[in-house]
């Protein structure tokens, strides 16, 4: 294994009443991995005595029920996908999207550290579902691969055969397309669709692609049914959701929170530094809520639309006092530009067009203004033209900047900054492998 | 018969500009020369031409089908020059 090192701070999983139920960081104490034995237990028994007296249409029927929405930032429903994938019949395959390229984040590592054996169960209820002749498993790190394999081998009967996969180490390697081309042995780079992967993905194959979370739901579901899953969270978006939150909180790590919660509380739940400058959620394709916005402000899709933000993936960074939002946007933008993969020219000309004037709104020689002014015009000729939505998210925590630092930039156009350190946002060195 | 909508896939597009000279009025670009395509069904009228414009990239990067694409914004492209 030659996964680069990736930063684990994080990586704590922080179970707390309060926040929801938990379900996912449920069961014995979380040190090291669940074993089989302890997962059965808890749960009545192996996924495939279940699953044995489940017909794949009504596994599939209770997923769309349950409104289950994916977990790896898009929020597309999970029961729709399945179904669009087994419209071809049977013989789709499933991928478990593990590769959690976002460096501020680590809830899928926990997750398959913690709990392999939740995801596994997911990984064979979707494959149960499509008739499936295998399925893959996408590792975000060697601890987490170690924890799979070591889960694998202590399964008894296994529907399918799972390969697990080393994941790939660029920003845009985790995206769905470019992770299919990674398991097919190609670059980790995006390709442009339709073909959508539910039609046409691994070697031409109908194929879904499920963040790890939203497979460990489905196997919760096919336990104990969509009524169940949908007591918690809010009617258009129910269950729970892994937050991972880092910066300038006193517990930062991996919170799981009933979808619809207060910010306020979960914040409250880590022990925030209360001069934060700012909150930023959705990770690094994200939006900034300066602090008034806070209070109020909702934990799903719909409670943060207002506020021009979404949960993504459950990344959150406080920005710590002292930290200026403009430096700190301009080194996450510049950063993207970096880690595009630059087939498309939005992204080969776009990106760091729009580093380069992050660059000069940060900077201190009174070009705020115009750089703001070319910032969205440039957004705006970028947005949804990328064949990946890559550049859409740069675009997005760009939008987000210029709308919440409107005091930062008036002071940047002064020659000023109140900024005196750097936060700790994590930027690693990541370069595309060759495949 | 059902609406045909002009789709650009960006991985092979390297910027020609051609699409825009001859379809100015369905495609403009953007500051670096790339085509951004009208998320509008191609009019009647435009047909033929689209027809004609997507067999002479040289990328062979457009194509021409039956579903609408992603809403990219038009308002400040730029004309061919
Ligand atoms: C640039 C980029 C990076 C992505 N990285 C990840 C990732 O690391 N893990 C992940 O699950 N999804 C990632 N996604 C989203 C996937 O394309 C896909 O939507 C997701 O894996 C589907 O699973 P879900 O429906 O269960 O969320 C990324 C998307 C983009 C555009
Ligand atoms: S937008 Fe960038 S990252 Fe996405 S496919 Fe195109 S070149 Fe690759």
């Amino acid at each position: 294994m030659s996964i680069a090192t990736r930063d684990l701070t994080r990586a704590f999983a922080r179970p707390r009443s309060g926040l929801g139920p938990q379900r996912l960081l449920a069961g014995p104490k979380l040190g090291s991995g669940e074993s089989w034995d302890e997962h059965c237990a808890r749960l009545d028994g192996p996924i495939s005595d279940r699953l044995r007296r489940v017909p794949p249409d009504r596994l599939i029927e209770a997923v769309r029920r349950s409104g289950l929405r994916g977990r790896g930032g898009g929020g597309f429903p999970a029961g729709d996908k399945l179904l669009a994938a087994r419209r071809h019949g049977s013989g789709a395959v499933v991928v478990g999207n593990g590769s959690e390229t976002e460096p501020a984040a680590a809830k899928d590592e926990v997750l398959l550290r913690l709990r392999p054996h939740l995801v596994l169960d997911g990984l064979e209820v979707a494959a149960r579902a499509l008739g499936a002749r295998g399925a893959f498993l996408v590792a975000p790190s060697p601890a987490a691969w170690d924890s799979v394999t070591e889960a694998l081998a202590e399964r008894a009967d296994r529907h399918v055969p799972v390969q697990l996969i080393e994941g790939p180490r660029n920003f845009v390697g985790g995206e769905e397309t470019a992770v299919i081309r990674w398991i097919e042995g190609g670059p980790a780079l995006p390709r442009f669709q339709p073909p959508r992967v539910v039609d046409r993905g691994w070697r031409g194959l109908p194929t879904v692609v499920q963040n790890v979370e939203t497979l460990a739901h489905l196997g919760l579901i096919a336990r104990l049914g969509p009524e169940w899953f949908a007591a918690v969270g809010t009617e258009a978006e129910p269950g729970t959701m892994l937050i991972t939150l880092s910066g300038a909180v006193e517990r930062p790590g991996v919170y799981e929170v009933a979808i619809g919660l207060e910010l306020t509380k979960l914040l409250g739940a880590a022990g925030p530094d209360p001069k934060a400058v700012a909150l930023l959620v959705g990770g690094y394709f994200g939006s900034w809520l300066r602090a008034p916005q806070i209070p109020g402000a909702r934990l799903s899709r719909a409670g943060l639309a207002p506020l021009a933000a979404s949960p993504g993936a459950g990344v959150m960074h406080l920005l710590p006092p002292g930290s200026c939002g403009l430096r700190e946007s301009h080194r996450v933008v510049d950063w993207l530009a970096q880690q595009g993969a630059r087939q498309c020219g939005p992204c080969a000309h776009g990106l760091p067009a729009l580093a380069e004037a992050m660059g000069r709104l940060a900077g201190h020689r009174g070009q705020a203004s115009e750089a703001g002014a070319q910032l969205r015009r440039w957004s705006d000729q970028i947005e949804g033209r990328g064949a990946c939505r890559h550049p859409d998210g740069a675009v997005n925590l760009v939008r987000s900047t210029l709308a919440a630092f409107g005091d930062e930039i008036e002071l940047h156009e002064r020659g000023g900054c109140s900024g005196t350190r750097l936060s700790n946002l994590p930027l690693p060195p990541w370069e595309l492998r060759p495949a | 018969m059902s609406e045909q909508y002009l789709h650009v896939d960006p991985t092979l597009c390297v910027g020609h500009r051609i699409c825009a000279e001859l379809l100015p009025e369905l495609i403009g670009l953007d500051d670096w020369g790339y085509p951004i395509i009208s998320p509008d069904p191609i009019p009647r009228v435009l047909r033929r031409r689209a027809r004609g414009t997507r067999t002479a990239c040289p990328a062979l990067a457009l194509a021409l089908d039956h579903s609408p694409g992603r809403k990219a914004r038009r308002d400040t492209a730029v004309a061919a020059p």
